[in-house]
Parts: C-alpha cells; structure tokens; sequence
C-alpha cells in the first residue's frame, strides 16, 4: 500500500480528513521552504503538496504566480525542487510528499532522469497540471511501474463518461477543483461542490480531495463533511507574503491549526 | 507530402501540437472542436465569412509586383501578397473574422484576446465592434508601453484592454492570462487566439482561416505569370501568416517555402526570437508541443527581437512538423537586417512594412540575389508599418 493510501486508510478509521497544504519550492527561499515543510506537519498537515515551480504557470492564480516567480529569482527550478524533497524525506519517513507541476521541466530533464530523481526523493505522488490523461499514457505507466501516484485533476466541467476514463487511470485519489477558474479564486459554491463530489464518489473508491477555492475554516469544513481532504495553497502563500522570516512559521501554522481543527 | 492530412483527430502535427491543459480547459476546447467541426464546411457560415472577408476586410488581396525593388537586387522577381492592404493593416483580420462569427454562431457574448505588438488585439477589438461582442484584450505590461498607439486604438474600438504584469510581462504571459480568463469565465467567453499555436483545435482552425492568403496567391500567379513561384516566403513568429499562406501550397513541390524567424541581436547570442532556427530543444507550452526556447530545466527563456509580434519563445506546432519532414525551410534575419530592408522598401516601393515583415523582405532580397532573373520569389506582405514608426524613429535616435 502506497504511503498515501496508508494515509488515508488511518485518517478514515480515526474519522478525520486529510489536510494537504500547498508550497511552492524554494518561496520564500530554499531554507525556509525546508523550515516550511516541516512546520507543516507539525501544525497538522497530513501530506503536502509541493510545486516544482515554472515560469508559465497558466493554470494558477496570481498568488502561486508569485510564489513560482520568487522560487525561480532564486534558481529553484526541478531539481532543487528535489533536493529539498529528498532532505524532508531524510527527516520525515511518514508523510506524504506529492509533487505539483507542469509538463515543461519534466519533459526537459527526461522522463527517465525525472522518475529517478522521484525515487531517490522517496516521492509518493505527481499532479502534472497541463497533462490530461490522453496525453500522458506513456508517463503514467511509468508513475504506475515505479509505485508513484498519479493523481489527476477532476473540473467542473468534466463529463461523467470523462471522469469515468480518468478514473481507470488515477491512482492514490483524486483532485477535484472546486471552481470554474485558477488557484486562489473566490467564492465556491458548497452546494455545488457537494452534489458533483457525491457523483464523482458514486463512480469510485479512491479518495476525493478538493482544491483551488478552500481559504478558511469554515469553507474547509464544509467541504470536509463531504470529501476525503481539503487542498490549501494560496492562502498559505499569502501568508508568506505577508510574514517576515520571523514570524513566518508561526503564522502558517495558526493558519494550519485553525483548519486542522475543523476537518 | 502527396496526401498531407495534418493534424490528426487529437491535433497532433507528427509529435508536434496536442491538447497539454489543465483539466478545466477540456470541456471547452471539446466544445469549440465540436462547434469549428460542424461549421467549417457549413456553405452558410463559409458564405458569412467570405462575405465579411470581401466586404469589410476588402479581400481578394492584391499581388504586386515589386519592379523596382527587383531591378535594384538583380535577380529574380519580386512578388508581395498584400496583406497590408486589408482593413486594419496585417493578415491578423482574416483568422478574427472567422473566429468572431464562430463566437457568435456558438452564442457567446464575450470574446477575449492576448496582443504582442497589439496587431491581433485591435483587428478582434473591430471584429467584436462590428459583430455587438464584449471584448478583453490582454497585453503584456512591457508591450502596452511600447505600443501605446494599438493600445488606444482598442480602447477606441471599444475594446477593454487589461496590461499583464506576470512573468516578462510580454506575449507569452499575455496568453497565458487570457487562458486564465477563459477558465473563469468558459461558458460565456470565446478565446480568439491570434496564431497558430495553442491547444487543437487552434492551430489548425487559425490555420485554416488564414489560409484564404495562399488559396488567393495560387490563382493569382498563375494569372500575373502562368506559373507558381520558385519560393514563399513569410516571416514566422507563432507562424500564423506563413501557415495562412503555406498550408495551401504544400502540394506544389516545387515551390520552396521559407520561412523567416527573429534572430534578434544573432542567434549565437541567444538573445533572439528562432527556435526553429537555432534548433531549440521541443517543449510544452500554451498547450501545445513544438520547438521552444527554453533552459536547461524547462524554463521558458526571454526572447528578444525588434519586431514585437516575433518576440515569441515558440512556434506553431504545424511549422515544427514542416521543418522536421522538410517541406519547409527555416531562417533567420537579425535586427538590423530586417531594419535595412525596411528603410530599403519603404524607398523602393513606397511600400511602409511591418518589422515582422521585414524580416521576410530581408531575407527575400538575400535570395533573390542568388536566383536568376527567370525564377519567381512571393513574400507575404504580412503588415504594414505605420505601427512601427515611433520603434524605428526611436533606433534612429529621432522623436516625433
């Protein structure tokens, strides 16, 4: 059983979600992004999410733009992006690291150079963003050959005949997006949300995660009552923005706390 | 080449083209195959859109020929398709129209837009204006200053037009805000793309709407010289005026097509706009798979180029395709050649060109030296310049 299915089998049986903050690599700095991760768990997070950052991230809203620009002014790119998975895992054997970023940077060191890397990092899972599954058979063979999730986005918009392909492909669980737009937006429809994770649920048992809209501990629980865990980025990223190298860890992990205590 | 049928069901160009979104783009972009696919052979949609392209964009174009310019090179002969002629001066109006009347038969209200040098962005802020279209044109902050002339004429058109302030603030970060916009906004929103890049369905739609320019040119040379020419030429930066007039002459195997791209400051010093030509590693970008310039890593590279509508670190998926299996051949012109051939047109033939075309000219006059007199080059005359005239009075060192 893959870590994060592991994951998720003890979160069920103590009746709690998961919690899957989002960080870019190398925002603020390489340094903090270690004291970051770390942080993380300890606040509460039971896997995270971290993003390989890339300079045309058209997927993402202007807060995660940021991060990836920052993380690139300080030559973090994928590779770096590895060496701090690999110094997390060195520390911390238990929790769940996924990787979130566009085609781009994998295609350019090789599909080869880029599972190797995942396997020295002990990496459990990679959202490819600009990667939908008709386009990526020969990459998520190889995720599936070499024991690595491969988690795929599930929209709004997605038809059920769609969801059902995408499904035969997924594995560790599946990333619903909350709304018709990029990371960070406003105002998700809950009841909207609820109906199409119900229907999604309905088609599979892999667990159902949403992101993209989830900001606070109110939204955070509603969405939790319904799904099997809650993605949190931008909102932690604007907490980095807003925070110096001082108070920063302690301003995540209020953030963190808040939600862990709700879901 | 005999039976060249590109792009495949999936949009794929050979390992070229494809549909690299993130899932929240699908459900559009099936939509708008579904929709192109139903009405590109419609007699009544292809009868609005020729009506359009005769009355309001003022097609056929003409070919000229270019005597003087000619005899001044001594070689062979000089044919312009002229696409400066079109109403909002470039060959952008053609793809626009055809996309607008799209927008409308799908029933969308909203129409949006990314401009490099703005030349796309006003021919569909017109567009929008005479089909009763919202219309959100996205620029790159770095490009609103310098085009500030396009930019009013949007906002003239009634064209809102939002300046893009991520990344190097230029045409690449322009689309990919405008694909954010389309996300957010997909059920009433139509996305014009103004080349040929992009997700399938775009490359070949932009493609195909263009191509009236080479159909045109076929009959047109045989008329003016019996034959077809020995060479087209056309600048290429995503490459939507060289396919427009490219895709209908690929059959003709005698003809060479060449296109143009922006070599900058020279492509040894990396500061150029070529991938084709500097033989860039194949990347992802924009939801396609094409030659891209790019570092080690993946990260997409500045360009550079004097042209703004060359300054692009990709190329059109199909162009990729053609450079691969050879039909086309790919160069490139360097910033003070295109300016040489500028100035140089503009007193030969009192033709202004557009710096992207320029390039085309440039290399047109180094190709027409080599051939003899009885050979036939065409170029397409992708813009005019009056656009350009503060860029090239500013090099000048003059201010008006």
């Amino acid at each position: 059983m893959s870590r994060i299915s592991k994951t998720f089998a003890s979160l069920k049986s103590n009746n709690k979600k998961a919690l899957i903050p989002f960080i870019t690599a190398g925002d603020p700095s390489v340094e903090m992004t270690k004291k970051i991760l770390h942080q993380l768990v300890e606040s509460g997070a039971d896997m995270i999410e971290l993003g390989i950052p890339f300079s045309d991230p058209m997927a993402d809203g202007p807060v995660i733009q940021r991060a990836s620009e920052r993380a690139l002014a300080n030559n973090v790119g994928i590779r770096k992006t590895f060496e701090i998975a690999k110094e997390f895992r060195n520390t911390d054997q238990d929790t769940p690291l996924i990787l979130m970023g566009y085609a781009n940077p994998i295609e350019a060191i090789g599909f080869d150079e880029f599972l190797r890397l995942c396997k020295e990092a002990d990496v459990d899972g990679i959202i490819t963003v600009d990667y939908p599954p008709e386009e990526s058979k020969e990459y998520v063979g190889k995720l599936k050959e070499n024991d690595i999730d491969a988690i795929f986005l599930l929209a709004p918009t997605t038809e059920k005949e769609r969801i059902q392909q995408i499904i035969k492909q997924a594995t560790g669980f599946l990333y619903y997006v909350s709304l018709k737009g990029v990371t960070g937006a406003q105002n998700i429809d809950i009841d909207q949300v609820k109906h199409r994770v119900a229907e999604i649920k309905s088609l599979t048992d892999l667990p159902v995660g949403v992101g993209f809209g989830v900001r606070d501990p109110e939204t955070a629980k509603a969405v939790a009552s319904f799904s099997d865990a809650i993605v949190i980025g931008s909102r932690i990223i604007q907490e980095i923005e807003k925070s110096n190298e001082n108070n920063m860890l302690e301003n995540i992990s209020k953030i963190i706390k808040s939600i862990r205590e709700v879901i | 080449m005999d039976n060249y049928n590109f792009p495949d069901q999936n949009g794929h160009f050979g390992p070229y083209g494809g549909t690299f979104v993130a899932e929240t783009l699908i459900e559009a972009l099936d939509e708008l195959k579904e929709m192109y696919n139903q009405f590109k052979d419609d007699k009544e949609f292809l009868n609005e859109f020729h009506h359009d392209l005769k009355h309001f964009v003022g097609r056929p174009s003409p070919i000229y020929f270019a005597e003087r310019l000619t005899q001044k090179i001594g070689g062979a002969k000089i044919y312009f398709k002229r696409e400066d002629l079109n109403h909002t001066g470039a060959h952008k109006v053609n793809n626009t129209v055809g996309q607008a009347l799209l927008a409308k038969k799908m029933g969308k209200p909203r129409v949006i837009a990314e401009t490099g040098a703005g030349q796309h962005g006003v021919a569909t802020a017109t567009i929008a204006a005479r089909l009763g279209l919202e219309c959100v044109v996205y620029m790159g902050a770095e490009d609103v200053k310098r085009q500030s002339p396009n930019v009013y004429r949007m906002k003239l058109l009634g064209a809102k037009v939002v300046p893009v302030e991520s990344g190097s603030k230029t045409l690449k970060d322009a689309l990919n805000e405008a694909l954010r916009d389309w996300v957010t906004n997909v059920s009433n929103t139509f996305y014009i793309i103004g080349t040929v890049a992009g997700p399938h369905p775009y490359p070949m739609m932009v493609r195909d709407f263009n191509s009236v320019v080479g159909k045109e040119a076929i009959g047109q040379m045989d008329e003016l010289e019996g034959k077809q020419p020995d060479a087209v030429i056309a600048c290429v930066g995503g490459g939507s005026n060289a396919m427009g007039i490219f895709y209908p002459y690929i059959p003709y195997k005698e003809t060479r097509l060449i296109g143009v791209e922006a070599a900058g400051h020279g492509i040894e010093t990396g500061k150029h706009a070529a991938p084709l030509t500097a033989n860039s590693p194949v990347g992802i970008l924009h939801g396609n798979r094409t030659y891209m310039m790019q570092n080690e890593e993946g990260q997409i590279i500045e360009t550079h180029s004097v042209s703004a509508g060359l300054d692009y670190p990709g190329v059109g998926p199909e162009h990729s395709w053609l450079k691969d299996t050879g039909r086309a051949e790919y160069v490139a012109v360097n910033d003070d050649e295109a300016l040489a051939a500028f100035h140089n047109l503009c007193k030969t033939e009192g033709i202004i060109p557009a710096l992207e075309t320029s390039h085309a000219i440039a290399y047109a006059e180094k190709l027409a030296k080599e051939l003899p007199k009885d050979k036939t080059i065409l170029v397409n005359l992708s813009g005019r310049g009056d656009k350009d005239i503060n860029t090239v009075a500013n090099i000048a060192g003059i201010k008006i």
